[in-house]
């Protein structure tokens, strides 16, 4: 079966990240085989799939945070795990990267958060810095929250600061663990327009790893559905074809928002 | 409408980071406002210059302080975070100065992203408050008596509780308690043994030279045995249970306030005072007399050995070492170990159970804990120290 499914957008363009037979290991434990996917520039993909399927796992991998058990990740065409010295950090440098919990640096204001990478990257005044690391808090809804300490702002706040964070040097690629999880559906919708907004401005290409169904379809191009049973990737494709075109039970019940034994017909549907 | 008083400033900026962009701003100032026309690549690598032309001979503006901005921008091929933070800038400055901003010329999503970046406080950024120092010195005062208020009302939480568990001793959590005396008394065995030694050994050296100029070394047992035994013994151990022991509790009541676990004994109707705090007050009481009893040992086998350098056999170092030591200083010692463990789990727990939010905080906690146990324990060690003297122990 072929997982992938070509979109004609995506046919002529060499691919920004490319994931090769990656296997993932916890304490000698396999949690992810097998997986291959490609993201093309500007493109958003989702990693989806049910709690503990691998997807923040492979997040992890796909920043260079921990090396793969197999196989290989390339970004622009380096290897992350193995990519050293300066062209490490200028890799790192192209990736905004956000984390479920927001990880913010506790003893820092959220706007000192934001504009830490600023401060680091760039030669811009501090009055700059400052006024660009506000306006990406207004981007989130936390302008108000500037002076404040993470211990001082609410789970979902922390979220969104850290959105604003990963986003400060405007990288080329932005990932994303679960930005929405935990947001009001407002709130989440915003962040969403968000990710498309910025998207269509900066070409920015987004990895976000949710099981959020209204993100999903709010946001996806493709979405890479991970089985966490079956410890690897089952379909990719856009979610709209994964909700009324799979053959896949599991993936037409998880995009249905069923359980999978109604999705086969097995017992009644309960709407 | 619009006419050029003065042309402030005219920049050309090579972008310095890759992919090269240049980036052109002219600004106009008229009675009314200001016009600033931006043109070419607005990124990281040119917003910094074009910042310091734009607004480094901003005008205060006219007519009572409004001051109205123009930004032609349609020349604008690219803009990135820095470009919409100085498209953000304009807008607030206009604001600022009670006037309106207009952007002309610039793409939809553009558009529409600034819509969404600009500030809505136009005082800009936060500005950190500077403490005067008679109000740092009033709310340190304040929160230190808060503090021992605070400290009083614990310890009688805790000899309540202490009081319970001697009432109910079933109901005390003995495996709870058993793996804390593991962990901070008989995995500390080790350390305690080894720094009474060498404190043992120290102390014998350091006296044997002074002593042995008057040729009376022989009496160097008898300042080691009543140091260790009334002194040093009860010191070490309560020092090595406050660096151990009292960080560790304070560590992990700390991460369980962070992660709201305490909160959730409470609201099963546990009291943490009973179910964390107990057992390893318990804990702590019941092997740090025995630690001491471990260093004690441990200091006056390394003076022994000291001695045996010196030429003097076991049975004379036996002799001289029980010549002076009376069951009552071993007495002595074992209660001030056991205050010394009371006061250090007691200040471990509480700094742990009174942890605030943030990474920072059980850092924060454990070293108060540390610190305030060891300060404690040495006001403890001179309070002791004047009642057994007074009360002729």
């Amino acid at each position: 079966m072929a997982l992938q499914t070509e979109t004609k957008l995506n046919a002529h363009r060499e691919p920004v990240i490319r994931v090769r037979d990656f296997v993932a290991t916890y304490d000698g434990r396999t949690v992810l085989k097998d997986v291959s996917f490609e993201v093309f520039p500007g493109e958003i993909v989702v990693l989806a799939g049910g709690s503990g399927c691998g997807k923040s796992t492979m997040l992890k991998h796909m920043v260079g945070l921990y090396e793969p058990a197999g196989g290989a990740i390339d970004v622009d065409g380096r290897n992350v795990a193995t990519v050293a010295g300066d062209e490490r950090h200028e890799l790192l440098r192209s990736f905004g990267v956000t984390f479920q919990g927001g990880a913010l640096f506790g003893s820092m204001s959220v706007l000192e958060n934001v504009r830490l990478p600023l401060e680091e990257f760039t030669n811009l005044p501090r009055e700059a810095m400052d006024i660009i690391a506000l306006s990406k808090l207004a981007l989130v809804g936390l302008e108000s929250a500037a002076g404040l300490l993470p211990s001082q702002i609410s789970g979902g706040m922390q979220k969104r600061a850290a959105v604003a964070r990963a986003m400060a040097m405007d990288p080329k690629i932005l990932f994303l663990d679960e930005p929405s999880a935990g947001l009001d559906p407002i709130t989440s919708a915003e962040l969403d327009q968000l990710i498309l907004d910025l998207r269509k401005l900066l070409g920015m290409t987004f990895v976000v790893a949710t099981h959020e169904l209204a993100s999903i379809f709010a946001i996806a191009d493709r979405c890479v559905v991970f089985d966490g049973s079956k410890k690897t990737v089952v379909m990719i494709d856009s979610p709209q074809r994964l909700r009324d075109q799979t053959e896949n039970p599991w993936v037409h019940a998880f995009f249905n928002r069923q359980r999978p034994e109604a999705a086969a017909g097995k017992v009644p549907v309960i709407s | 409408m619009w006419h050029v008083e003065d042309q402030k400033d005219q920049s050309e900026v090579r972008a310095s980071g890759a992919p090269a962009g240049r980036a052109l701003a002219r600004v106009e100032v008229s009675g009314d406002g200001v016009r600033v026309h931006l043109r070419g690549r607005l990124d990281y690598g040119t917003v910094g210059e074009v910042w310091g032309s734009v607004f480094g001979g901003w005008p205060s503006g006219a007519h009572g302080g409004r001051l109205d901005v123009v930004v032609e921008a349609a020349e604008v091929t690219y803009c990135d975070g820095a470009g919409l933070g100085l498209l953000v800038e304009l807008d607030r400055r206009a604001r600022q100065q009670r006037g309106t901003a207009s952007f002309h010329g610039l793409a939809a999503d553009l558009t529409r992203l600034l819509e969404r970046a600009v500030l809505a406080d136009p005082a800009g950024p936060p500005v950190a408050q500077r403490v005067r120092a008679i109000e740092y010195i009033g709310k340190t005062t304040s929160l230190m008596l808060a503090d021992v208020w605070m400290m009083i009302g614990f310890l009688g939480e805790l000899v309540a509780a202490l009081g319970w568990a001697i009432a109910h001793p079933r109901r005390v959590r003995v495996a709870d308690t058993l793996l804390v005396a593991e962990k901070a008394g008989a995995n500390a065995v080790p350390v305690v043994c080894l720094l009474g030694f060498l404190m043992g050994v120290i102390i014998a050296f350091q006296t044997a030279a002074p002593l042995r100029r008057f040729g009376v070394e022989a009496s160097i047992p008898t300042i080691l045995a009543i140091s260790m035994v009334r002194e040093l013994g009860p010191l070490i151990t309560a020092i090595i249970l406050a660096g151990r022991s009292g960080s560790a509790f304070a560590a992990e009541l700390g991460t369980m306030k962070v992660t709201e676990e305490i909160d959730a004994l409470t609201t099963l109707g546990l009291v943490p005072a009973r179910f964390l705090v107990l057992p390893r007050l318990l804990a702590a009481m019941v092997t740090t007399p025995l630690l001491n009893l471990f260093a004690t040992l441990c200091g006056l086998i390394g003076g022994y050995f000291v001695m045996l350098s010196l030429g003097y056999g076991l049975p004379f170092y036996v002799r001289a070492v029980r010549a002076v030591v009376e069951p009552m200083d071993l007495l002595q010692a074992l209660f001030k170990s056991l205050v010394f463990a009371f006061l250090i789990a007691s200040i471990g727990c509480l700094r742990g159970l009174r942890t605030a939010r943030g990474p920072g905080a059980v850092g924060d906690s454990t070293t108060r804990a540390v610190v305030a146990g060891i300060v404690l324990v040495i006001v403890a060690d001179g309070v002791m120290g004047v009642v057994f003297f007074y009360l002729g122990i």
